[in-house]
């Protein structure tokens, strides 16, 4: 096995494995969004952008993955850094704060309809009456659904990061204290650089998770929240067409490509 | 010592792995097993409710069946799967008609059962709908349910004087949520299943245009259809605003949410159970042309290819006997289709409901409507249709004719399309079309 | 001081987490008329399993469970068989491709599996692995391979290829220069990715429910109806369906955390 084939002989099970399984579905997908009774056709193109729902339903998850994203890395760096600091009940942090990863996003759902409906928790805590999932209160609608991905999806960022930052040797980190350097500084120029990889790939991972879960969305807000991925469910399911609902599919792949490709991009340094 | 001890993991995990891979899978479907009838249905998905059905099933059925209740468009899939790939593995298959109307190329013909069911007395109009459009039967009826509004009797209270529950009009109904809101302290007492699972649009179907236009499709964006949305506008300013995303309306009048209500009778039928002295089940209100009402029909069929297709048409059979039916309303609210005397031991609410079904049926202005017939794929399309004029009249504020001739102009392309005959309560002619 | 502060945000940040979960188990374990009730009770005053025990109790739950934990393990293994030695391939070597290669991977998880429904459950009817807990497995193993490919990777990359030369150098061939040298260090990365595949797995619905039909899984056979259920059962089968995977990641939980603050070089 000469070390030039050794990458692609161990690459080689996954591609197959991936092609066997999927190409033929991805094709027919495709296919689907573009041909129509008389061959090839932009028509069901033209139906999806036409659809009432469409525009906020893209404008909606734009929205919210340019809001969700910054702030749940924030949270899951400033977590991993915490623990990393090895306060007391570390191990028991750590345990509580990935449990929200085992909730499934339909339960995770559950938990914050009964949190934030007319009658949830949070109005029984205050003993207010405010209808914070109506649609006539966007704004509170929208905050509610940050909230509950929040919760549920930062764990994936967080234990990515910590795995990452195993890799992050204390040496250095300890030099540059010894040398002077503040936290911030220590931060900007010994772990984050260092973190580059693993913050790269939980970035890609968790927009592309982010364009397709809406799980948690629809179990809050119904469809007064359109999201493209719950758009596609309904054309499929409820609207039986499975044409126009590969073409909004097509759109969150394009999207999803195109993000990917920006931060492959973006973060491409010297390292690799 | 860290490395050994994943060493040992590791083997101990790959070892296990030809025991995991000799099982194929633990059975889940209760008593499936060799020569049992695959049953897949998008009824009885709750958990008690598919308990009690599968009770029944094994109890007075006599051919072994796998129940599988399924979500909806799972139900879509595997059947369209399964059969146009030519290995279907489900021998039955129950659902809405909205489900199985989709289906219908798919579907086996029924006529020679039929026959062997004429005793059972089906509505001839249920019997119409399962030709889904075409020249023979593809669905038995199995199951029927209607509309009702339920009402807790606190509400009474506030009833405009001279009104009768029994016997409202639709704007006896807005005087009386609206004469509500305002002494329920500006919180409004009526509820509407507006969520996204929820079945408004066979309201606007077959309750709201019906009473007002007389009709469900040609009279689409008449002077009448106008009046009625511009009702609905009206009543909308009522309702509680949660009802976006109520799905079923039994959860928010048992917490005690809104007071008066408007669902499926199986999604009623849960609301009176703990206080049932508490609650009256009435008809639809009436129109200026009537009181009109829809069925909502589930029907059981069997995919072409079926295995078990001979114990299939004996598990029909045996569902349409008016014993079985009487067990099934009396477990899960859905009414018989089959000619059935009703006993008088039903649980209470399910007896409320009863006599509101009734009153409605029989009233002397009633207007019966059908799902729309021979729609095929289409179906949900076009109840998209009456979800949106909802959404941009009620919603959104648009002006009402011109978002009724916006709509109507989608209709008519989805039904030049198809060049359907109408359908109850519209006259029957072809092509169907909104005038 | 700045232990306080740091006990302060860290103990802030469990309240986040934790109390939903905590509102879960309370409503799980609460009679269904409590749950009626406004404001609604946050102390546990109505204890009663009943929602719960008629929740385990329905058709083909502790059946499907066990199908689940089937499916979940054998797609750890598969997926990390097969995912592994890819990731190291993605670190170590920059081959024509690469880029692709990433790409092609990523692209497959960013369809939504609704629209691939039709075409994939043709193929498990065509290939008589339909209504088979190997069906699942390699369905569930094909979404977990970008997720695990990436973040073994990732960690790849911080592992030392200076090392892995000197173990080669002393005699070791290649692959025990792997074994022995790279993975333990690796390791958490590698937990990281048997954490998320598993929890992936026990969790998937949509996939699990169109290739079974009465093999299912337990998502498949429960939680698509919770939406359906009433208010009770449905925190009840959140619940339940909670517990198998926080045991996962107990368990998992050492190597994630595996050499804390190690020096490394």
């Amino acid at each position: 096995m000469s070390p030039a084939r050794r990458p692609i002989l161990l690459i080689a099970p996954s591609l197959v494995f991936m092609t066997a399984l999927f190409a033929w579905p991805l094709i027919v997908a495709i296919g689907q969004a573009f041909t129509g009774p008389g061959g090839p056709t932009t028509a069901h193109l033209e139906r999806m952008i036409d659809d009432p729902y469409f525009w906020p339903a893209a404008r909606n998850t734009a929205l919210l993955i340019v809001v969700l994203i910054p702030v749940q890395f924030a949270l899951a760096l400033t977590m991993a850094l915490l623990l990393r600091e090895r306060p007391k009940f570390a191990g028991f942090y750590f345990y509580v704060w990935v449990v929200p990863l085992a909730i499934s996003d339909l339960a995770a759902g559950l938990v914050w309809l009964a949190v934030f409906t007319d009658r949830g928790y949070l109005n029984s805590i205050f003993h207010t009456d405010y209808a914070y999932l109506s649609h006539e209160h966007p704004t509170t609608m929208f905050l509610a659904v940050i909230v509950a991905e929040l919760w549920r999806a930062t764990s994936l960022v967080f234990v990515i990061i910590v795995a990452g930052l195993q890799g992050v040797p204390k040496d250095y980190d300890e030099a540059a204290e010894v040398f002077g350097a503040g936290y911030v500084k220590r931060l900007r120029h010994v772990i984050l650089p260092q973190l580059r990889p693993s913050l790269q790939v939980a970035l890609i991972l968790r927009t592309i998770l982010a364009l397709e879960t809406f799980a948690v969305a629809q179990a809050l807000t119904g469809r007064n929240l359109p999201l493209l991925v719950g758009e596609t469910y309904q054309w499929y399911g409820f609207l039986q067409n499975p044409n126009v609902a590969s073409a909004i599919a097509l759109v969150i792949l394009a999207v999803s490509l195109l993000a990917a490709f920006g931060y492959l991009r973006l973060m491409r340094e010297a390292h690799r | 010592m860290t490395q050994r001890v994943n060493r040992r993991t590791l083997l101990a995990a790959v070892a296990s792995t030809p025991l995991l891979a000799a099982c194929g899978g633990v059975s889940t479907s209760g008593s499936g097993g060799e020569g049992s009838v695959d049953f897949l249905s998008t009824q009885f998905l709750p958990v008690e409710e598919r308990q009690r059905f599968e009770k029944i099933l094994a109890d007075h059925v006599k051919t072994k069946v796998g129940f599988n209740p399924i979500d909806a468009s799972v139900f879509a899939t595997t059947v369209q799967s399964q059969v146009d790939a030519g290995q279907t593995k489900v021998s039955l298959l129950g659902g809405l008609h909205g489900d199985l109307a989709p289906q219908k190329d798919r579907l086996m013909d029924l006529d020679d059962l039929a026959k062997q069911l004429s005793d059972r007395q089906f509505p001839a109009d249920l019997i119409e709908l399962g030709k889904l459009g075409g020249g023979s039967l593809k669905y038995v009826p199995w199951m029927q349910a209607t509309y009702l509004l339920a009402v807790n009797k606190a509400a009474l209270q506030w009833l405009p004087s001279g009104a009768d529950p029994q016997n409202l009009t639709y704007d006896q109904l807005l005087a009386w949520v609206t004469a509500g809101r305002q002494g329920n302290g500006g919180k409004p007492i009526f509820g509407f299943p507006g969520g996204p699972k929820g079945l408004n649009h066979r309201f606007f179907q077959g309750f709201l245009l019906p009473s007002f236009t007389g009709g469900q499709i040609t009279t689409f964006r008449s002077p009448e259809a106008a009046t009625a949305w511009q009702y609905m506008k009206e009543l909308w300013a009522q309702t509680a605003p949660a009802s976006t995303n109520y799905d079923f309306m039994q959860e928010p009048l048992e917490r005690g949410e809104v007071m008066i209500g408007f669902d499926h009778v199986a999604r009623l039928v849960n609301a009176p159970k703990s206080k049932p002295d508490d609650w009256l089940m009435v008809p639809a209100p009436k129109g200026p042309k009537g009181l009109g009402y829809m069925i909502v029909i589930a029907a059981l069929a069997i995919p072409k290819g079926a295995p078990q297709a001979d114990k299939a048409k004996e598990v029909i059979k045996a569902l349409t006997t008016p014993s079985i039916q009487v067990e099934v309303l009396r477990a899960n609210a859905f009414f018989p289709v089959a000619k059935a005397e009703l006993p008088g031991d039903l649980p209470k609410p399910i007896s409320l409901e009863a006599a509101g079904v009734k009153a409605q049926q029989s009233a002397s202005s009633a207007i019966v409507s059908l799902p729309p017939v021979g729609l095929g794929a289409k179906d949900g399309e076009v109840a998209q249709i009456f979800k949106n004029c909802f959404k941009e009249i009620c919603l959104d504020g648009k002006p009402v004719q011109a978002v009724l001739d916006d709509q109507a102009g989608k209709l008519n392309a989805i039904l030049d399309q198809l060049k359907v005959a109408c359908w109850k309560p519209d006259p029957a002619g072809s092509p169907c079309k909104a005038m | 001081m700045k232990r306080l502060a740091l006990q302060a945000g860290c103990i802030a940040i469990t309240l986040f987490m934790a109390v939903p979960l905590y509102l879960i188990a309370l409503a799980a374990f609460s009679s269904r008329e409590s749950l009626n009730r406004f404001p609604l009770p946050l102390l546990p005053t109505d204890f009663s399993t009943e929602t719960i025990q008629g929740f385990l109790g329905s058709t083909g739950v502790v059946p499907a469970a066990i199908n689940s934990v089937m499916v979940g393990l054998s797609t750890v293994i598969l997926a990390l068989l097969i995912g592994v030695p890819a990731g190291y391939a993605l670190a170590r070597y920059a081959f024509r491709g690469k880029q692709p290669y990433q790409l092609f991977l990523l692209l497959t998880r960013a369809l939504p599996i609704v629209v691939l429904s039709v075409p994939l459950a043709r193929i498990f009817l065509a290939s008589g692995l339909y209504d088979t807990t190997y069906a699942v497995t390699l369905l569930h193993t094909a979404l977990a391979l970008p997720t695990t490919v990436l973040i073994t990777s990732a960690v790849f990359v911080a592992v030392s290829p200076e090392q892995e030369e000197a173990a080669q150098i002393f005699g070791a061939s290649p692959l025990t220069a792997f074994v022995r040298v790279v993975m333990p260090q690796a390791l958490p990365g590698i937990a990281a990715a048997a954490v998320f595949t598993f929890v992936m797995s026990w969790n998937e619905v949509l996939g699990a429910s169109i290739l079974t039909l009465n093999q299912r899984t337990l998502p498949a056979q429960v939680l698509a109806t919770l939406s359906f259920s009433p208010l009770a059962y449905r925190f009840a089968g959140g619940f339940a369906l909670v517990v198998p995977a926080l045991v996962f990641i107990a368990i998992m939980r050492k190597y994630l955390l595996n050499m804390w603050g190690t020096t490394l070089r």
